[in-house]
């Protein structure tokens, strides 16, 4: 077998005192081999950035590898100094991060970030670093490369400035590329394109790529081996396929097992039912900006959507990013004026009623929200949380405490949460809180805004079981608005597909995803991570 | 650019009518005559006397009116007559305003100049005992009354050491010409304007230090550093530029009170000043007086919005071209 290009040796690194266990990474090891991509999979907590981190010498201050080596090119990364380790920055070791957003500084032109790369290692002159950007954009794909090269980051859609970042990363033809669940926060069509470019990339040069991510979905895309990290430890390794088709370790079979599976059985028969919400050519415009003399901004972020909900009935509202989506139930529940349309709540019109009715009918319409870490007051226990909206309509305190701890008890979490904050529970309890104190008002419809989107995959298999679970024993009539195609497969009964701001398509969750007739739908469900493998398998 | 300029230009001339506008009704609001007190110093107070400098001043006429004729003068560039000073308010006020305007800028140069330095420094230290120091020295600059530290700067370096002059705009008498008064009044400008700067200077220090260590938090220095790139690079280039922009807005905020903003350290050096000037005219109900000279600092506090708007432009792009 060939050398390893660089090989972890039982790395450790220890935590800070009074963190939630001692090692962030503990006794890992790993190689890394010439034109390979390696996945390191695991949820967050796992300890997978942390190692990365450190081959990059890029560790937190508070952070530091107390055992093991890094080998790379037969020395110790871990014992270089930092100027040494600054000269392979860049050079030998590049990196991909999240978040493209930030990962880019907002003031300067991509051009002068991309230059930056060779100015540090005292490369090219100042003229062939800049006509070097056009090319490395042009080699990423990014329409109209001279154009990118004098934009600002702002500019750039969320895609196109990961393909900066990657073109910065391929800027001195570096022998590693590490890349930081760099598709996470990308929608899934460019998701798609990302995972391509950086296999084509990958294999065009044959640099050893080390990628890493949550998403089993995107290992099945692009991984050649595997290693799946629990707690700072490497639990499995193997070949892609090995690893998906036959998880040998109890924490990968329960990470695997938790994706939801796209809908690939019958559509349930089901009764027909009354709708409870009847939602007609509901439209939202933005405007922004615009003062004295100078034109608004005009978005038409919601455009004549209309639909209909049976009690007991889940619809899915799917689509990318700035699709409209979170628009619609934010008019829905009346968080946000819509401009037309009537939304029909048990035949009552909710979209024009006024201060004292509107807040009476607030109840029968209730919202989770995606991050369960803002969406909680901090300075309140659980139990004010919940027990608050029904005292503001008229229940006695006693009677919602009350009604808050059996609440409690049916969204899995135990009583005394009541006197508890919400620091003190994990990322998934805390949207069980949320849940619970949806539920608290008794809505006839609940509308969940990416509910589950923040949470580690095998946490968000929970709470999508309890939703289901809540759906059934209640009869709950539920929106569930999600980017991830996935769990709409698995919970909703209906899907609507939104695309800037329009339904393109709407249908039994079955057919969206078996014979989709949008252009659209199927350039979204084509994209879903994982997709082709799992079709596979399904046989 | 240009555009932008002229558009805001014509969005500051509406405000400030608005603001003389209000201004006129507020001190025509607050009790006290002006002829009552301007007669009373004359030692005669009679009824018909006051009648008459009413009369005179045009203060017998509908206050609508008296708004109509005094903003009319306003567009002339007449800012009225002081019948207190027997003089126009517009040659009372030039007269003062750059004293005024060389102690707060030189003072505003000092504090911003310093702070940002030291705000700087002491995050590039951060934890470390220099950055304590400097944090520590900055807030008792911030914390101890301002006329308390003049007073003992004018003690130490004009009382005791006798270095520097301790009260005044230039020596009197002396009657200095050229390059020699310049260099008078500098030296007399030292004291208050220090005094001046350090107390603001806390400010800028504090904004520049949390904001440094904010933004040195953020992926795109982490960006930086996987490039490989130097840390004093990644410090200037990427941190500190990106810190600048709150501290731009609370420089901009703060420029606009320069003219307003000093009485008290104008009081304890016996700076001829605008502040003295307006404390003055509202002892002595000179209305004219006073709402001019509310007009130059709202003037003022406008002109620095629209440069730190300008200012803001040139270091964020995203500001520049999104508009």
């Amino acid at each position: 077998m060939t050398e390893p290009v660089l090989s972890i040796e039982n790395l450790t690194i220890a935590l800070p005192e009074g963190a939630d266990r001692a090692f962030a990474v503990d006794g890992v090891n790993l190689q890394l081999f010439a034109g390979e991509i390696l996945c390191i999979v695991g949820e967050s907590g796992s300890g997978k950035s942390m190692a990365a981190n450190a081959m990059m010498g890029l560790l937190p201050d508070l952070v530091r590898p107390v055992d093991g080596r890094i080998v790379y090119g037969k020395v110790d990364l871990l014992d270089k100094t930092e100027a040494e380790l600054m000269d392979l920055r860049g050079r030998k070791l590049a990196m991909i991060f999240q978040e493209p957003m930030s990962a880019l500084n907002p003031l300067m032109r991509v051009e002068d970030q991309i230059a930056e790369v060779y100015e540090a290692h005292r490369l090219l002159s100042p003229k062939t670093r800049a006509a070097r950007a056009v090319e490395l954009l042009t080699e990423v794909g990014i329409p109209d490369p001279a154009k990118a090269a004098k934009a600002y980051p702002f500019q750039l859609s969320g895609g196109q400035r990961q393909r900066v970042m990657i073109a910065m990363a391929l800027a001195l033809e570096p022998e590693i590329l590490i890349a930081d669940e760099p598709t996470t926060a990308l929608d899934v069509t460019t998701q798609a394109q990302i995972l391509k470019l950086i296999r084509d990339l990958q294999r065009k040069r044959g640099m050893a790529v080390m990628f890493i991510t949550h998403d089993f979905g995107v290992v099945a895309e692009i991984a050649d081996r595997v290693a799946v990290m629990q707690l700072g430890k490497i639990v499995e390794t193997g070949t892609a396929d090995a690893v998906l088709d036959n998880p040998q370790h109890a924490y990968t079979r329960k990470l695997i097992a938790a994706i939801p599976r796209l809908a690939a059985g019958q559509a349930p028969v089901r009764k027909e039912k009354t709708p409870v919400l009847e939602v007609e050519s509901l439209s939202k415009t933005y405007r922004t900006g615009g003062g004295l003399f100078s034109k608004p901004r005009v978005v038409e972020a919601v455009k004549d959507v209309s639909l209909q909900l049976a009690e007991g009935e889940t619809l899915g509202i799917v689509g990318e990013s700035g699709s409209g989506k979170s628009s619609v139930g934010r008019c829905l529940v009346r968080l946000m004026e819509p401009d037309q349309g009537t939304v029909r709540l048990a035949g009552r019109d909710m979209a024009h009623l006024k201060g004292e009715r509107l807040r009476a009918a607030r109840g029968s319409i209730q919202m989770i929200f995606q991050d369960p870490y803002a969406s909680l007051n901090p300075r309140a226990k659980i139990g004010r949380i919940i027990a608050e909206g029904p005292m503001a309509h008229g229940v006695a305190r006693r009677e919602a405490y009350e009604r808050a701890a059996r609440l409690l008890e049916l969204v899995g979490l135990d009583v005394s949460a009541i006197d508890r904050y919400p620091h003190e529970f994990s990322g998934g309890q805390r949207q069980r809180v949320g849940i619970a104190r949806a539920l608290a008002l008794e809505p006839r419809v609940i509308i969940a805004d990416e509910a589950v989107s923040a949470l580690d995959v095998s946490i968000q298999a929970q709470v999508l079981d309890l939703l289901a679970d809540l759906k059934e024993r209640l009869d709950l009539a539920l929106i569930f608005i999600t980017h991830d195609l996935r769990v709409a497969a698995q919970i909703c009964d209906r899907i609507a597909v939104m695309h800037r701001g329009e339904f393109v398509e709407t249908g039994p969750a079955h057919d969206i995803f078996n014979r989709p007739r949008n252009a659209y739908t199927r350039t979204l469900i084509e994209a879903i991570p994982g997709r082709e493998k799992e079709l596979a398998t399904v046989g | 650019m240009l555009r932008f300029i002229l558009m805001r230009l014509v969005k500051a001339a509406i405000i400030l009518i608005a603001i003389l506008t209000l201004n006129f009704f507020l001190i025509h609001a607050a009790p006290g005559d002006p002829a009552a007190v301007l007669a009373g110093e004359a030692g005669a107070a009679d009824a018909q006397f006051i009648e008459q400098l009413r009369e005179r001043f045009g203060l017998d006429k509908p206050l609508l009116t008296q708004l109509g004729i005094y903003l009319g003068g306003v567009l002339q560039l007449d800012l009225g007559y002081s019948y207190r000073q027997q003089m126009p308010v517009a040659d009372l006020i030039f007269a003062r305003l750059p004293a005024t305007l060389l102690l707060t800028l030189t003072a505003f140069v000092i504090a911003l100049v310093l702070g940002t330095l030291a705000g700087v420094l002491a995050s590039a230290r951060v934890g470390k005992w220099s950055d304590t120091v400097i944090s520590t020295l900055a807030l008792l600059f911030y914390a101890t009354p301002l006329f308390w530290v003049a007073l003992m700067a004018v003690l130490v370096f004009s009382v005791f050491l006798n270095w520097l002059p301790g009260f005044g705009y230039e020596t009197v008498g002396a009657n200095y010409t050229g390059f020699r008064r310049a260099l008078d009044i500098a030296q007399h400008l030292i004291l208050p304007a220090t005094t001046l700067g350090l107390f603001f200077m806390a400010v800028y220090m504090r904004m520049t230090r949390a904001s440094m260590l904010e933004v040195s938090q953020l992926d795109f220095v982490k960006t930086a550093r996987a490039k490989g790139l130097k840390p004093g690079i990644i410090q200037r280039r990427h941190i500190f530029r990106n810190a600048m922009l709150p501290v731009v807005t609370l420089a901009g905020l703060q420029a606009g009170q320069l003219v307003g903003g000093a009485v008290l350290t104008e009081t304890v050096f016996a700076w001829p000043g605008i502040g003295r000037l307006m404390f003055e005219a509202l002892a002595q109900r000179d209305y004219n007086l006073l709402l001019g000279i509310f007009f130059v600092s709202a003037a003022m506090v406008l002109l620095f919005n629209l440069i730190t708007d300008i200012l803001y432009r040139v270091v964020d792009p995203r500001i520049r071209v999104a508009s």
